[in-house]
């Protein structure tokens, strides 16, 4: 069962209405006590890292979040959901993450490309990992964002894409059970379907 | 690479899909939902719905198609029609809406861009532009082309920039459904003048006219409906033709 966060920032809609056209049982997490009950979860969302965080903080959901990843449990955060399990965000100040992965989300340096990165762009591996398993590594994916996770380590780096500059378009923890996609893999068609039909598949690190 | 987007664009009236000549004499092109599934079988980049009619009663009938659609297509939607306030466009992101095309309302209400931009982001806020060329002049028209407005596209574009819209769709009335060829005199102007990206719209009739659309000029999307509803070409189709003659596009 996976568990998609809801925390006041954006539309949950895209990704359950996914995960249900691949026949993947989904329940919406609006509490701290439900996290118990799956055994996947996806942190969605669009929208300012600190008034994410904010919002986060207030519900009670930060410890539950990291003793779900410090369990070895599947967790994987999309777009604004990946730029909050950096150690701290830039936006509008500079403010505490879920520091899951350890790195700082800061404006995409896109030099003289204009903000935000919107459309479809590739991918390029670095590091693999099971997320990928079978997913073309030639197809394009749908981005919009305008900041980017910059992380510490670069053994935590599974894709980069480029946009003026590479930036890093997946990224994961040492345990590689906790994954965080740059992305709409929701919004990206067929082969971004595959890589949560793989999140759904991956047992416990 | 960021590749340029190719955006079939459904126009509404009561729950089926339509298509006319510069904004009149519409034809039944079928059922949008049946058509989307087609768009998404054949990796169409986006699709944009029109609610043509946005002064009808029947406006329940459209959310619902997006709602359906929003179900099995999973690349991004956008849709425009009728949207006034920020009720309206939270109702519709949250029936599976990405984005929403506001045209009408953008002229007197700068807010509701504004709002809109930052309740939801501005790349969800999309500003329709409908223009005619006239005495060598863009004017520019609301309610599906009926009333012209007196302000410059440029001001409009400026304003709308400075408003937080995300993406300005551009389109020529008097190209709608001729198939004769994208203005592009019109899209450079506007590239010339906005940052933003633009989603070029009007005139598309054979894949030269694509092409030729995204190799003068710097649109970042082209909108077209008839040239797919008319005829036997396909978004497959032109997606192979485009990559031969060297325009970045998406990879399946």
């Amino acid at each position: 069962m996976i568990g998609i966060l809801d925390y006041g920032m954006g539309n949950l809609s895209s990704v359950r209405n996914a995960l249900s056209f691949l026949q993947i049982e989904n329940v919406i997490l609006s509490s701290p006590d439900q996290i118990a009950g799956v055994s996947h979860m996806i942190i969605p969302g669009v929208g300012a890292f600190g008034a994410a965080m904010e919002n986060i903080a207030r519900a009670g959901f930060i410890d539950p979040i990291a003793t779900f990843a410090n369990s070895g449990k599947p967790l994987l955060g999309i777009c604004l959901g990946m730029q909050l399990l950096a150690t701290e965000g830039t936006e509008p100040a500079i403010c505490r993450g879920l520091d899951l992965i350890k790195g700082r989300v800061e404006l995409l340096p896109s030099k003289n490309l204009s903000l935000p990165h919107m459309g479809w762009n590739g991918i390029n591996l670095q590091s693999e990992h099971t997320i990928l398993e079978g997913v073309k590594m030639s197809a394009d994916f749908y981005f919009v964002h305008s900041f980017v996770f910059m992380p510490a380590y670069k053994s935590n780096v599974v894709t980069t894409t480029e946009y003026g500059t590479d930036f890093t378009s997946i990224i994961t923890n040492e345990r590689r059970n906790v994954i965080g996609i740059q992305f709409h893999p929701e919004k990206s068609q067929k082969q971004g379907l595959k890589i949560l039909d793989n999140f759904s598949k991956m047992s416990n690190a | 690479m960021l590749k340029q987007r190719l955006i079939p664009t459904l126009l509404l009236r009561n729950g089926r899909m339509v298509k006319g000549k510069q904004f009149t004499d519409y034809r039944d092109t079928g059922d949008p939902v049946y058509a989307s599934r087609v768009y998404n079988a054949q990796y169409v980049d986006e699709l944009a719905f029109l609610d043509i009619d946005a002064t009808n009663e029947n406006r329940s009938t459209n959310r619902d198609v997006i709602a359906r659609v929003s179900k099995e297509c999973f690349m991004p939607l956008s849709i425009g029609g009728g949207i006034r306030t920020i009720d309206d466009i939270r109702e519709l992101l949250l029936i599976g809406a990405d984005k929403v095309i506001i045209n009408s309302a953008a002229y007197q209400d700068h807010k509701l861009i504004r709002d809109g931009a930052e309740k939801f982001g501005s790349q969800c806020i999309i500003v329709g532009i409908d223009v005619r060329k006239v005495n060598g002049e863009y004017k520019l028209y609301r309610n599906s082309g009926r009333e012209e407005i007196n302000i410059s596209l440029v001001e409009h574009m400026n304003n709308m920039e400075k408003s937080g819209a995300g993406e300005l769709f551009i389109n020529n009335i008097d190209r709608d459904g001729e198939m004769n060829g994208y203005d592009l005199e019109l899209l450079s102007l506007v590239n010339k003048n906005t940052n933003l990206p633009i989603i070029g719209c009007g005139g598309a009739g054979n894949f030269k006219h694509l092409a030729d659309a995204y190799k003068t000029t710097q649109v970042s999307a082209l909108a077209m409906a008839s040239i797919f509803h008319f005829g036997d070409n396909n978004p497959i189709r032109a997606r192979a033709y485009l990559k031969n003659n060297g325009v970045k596009i998406k990879e399946i």
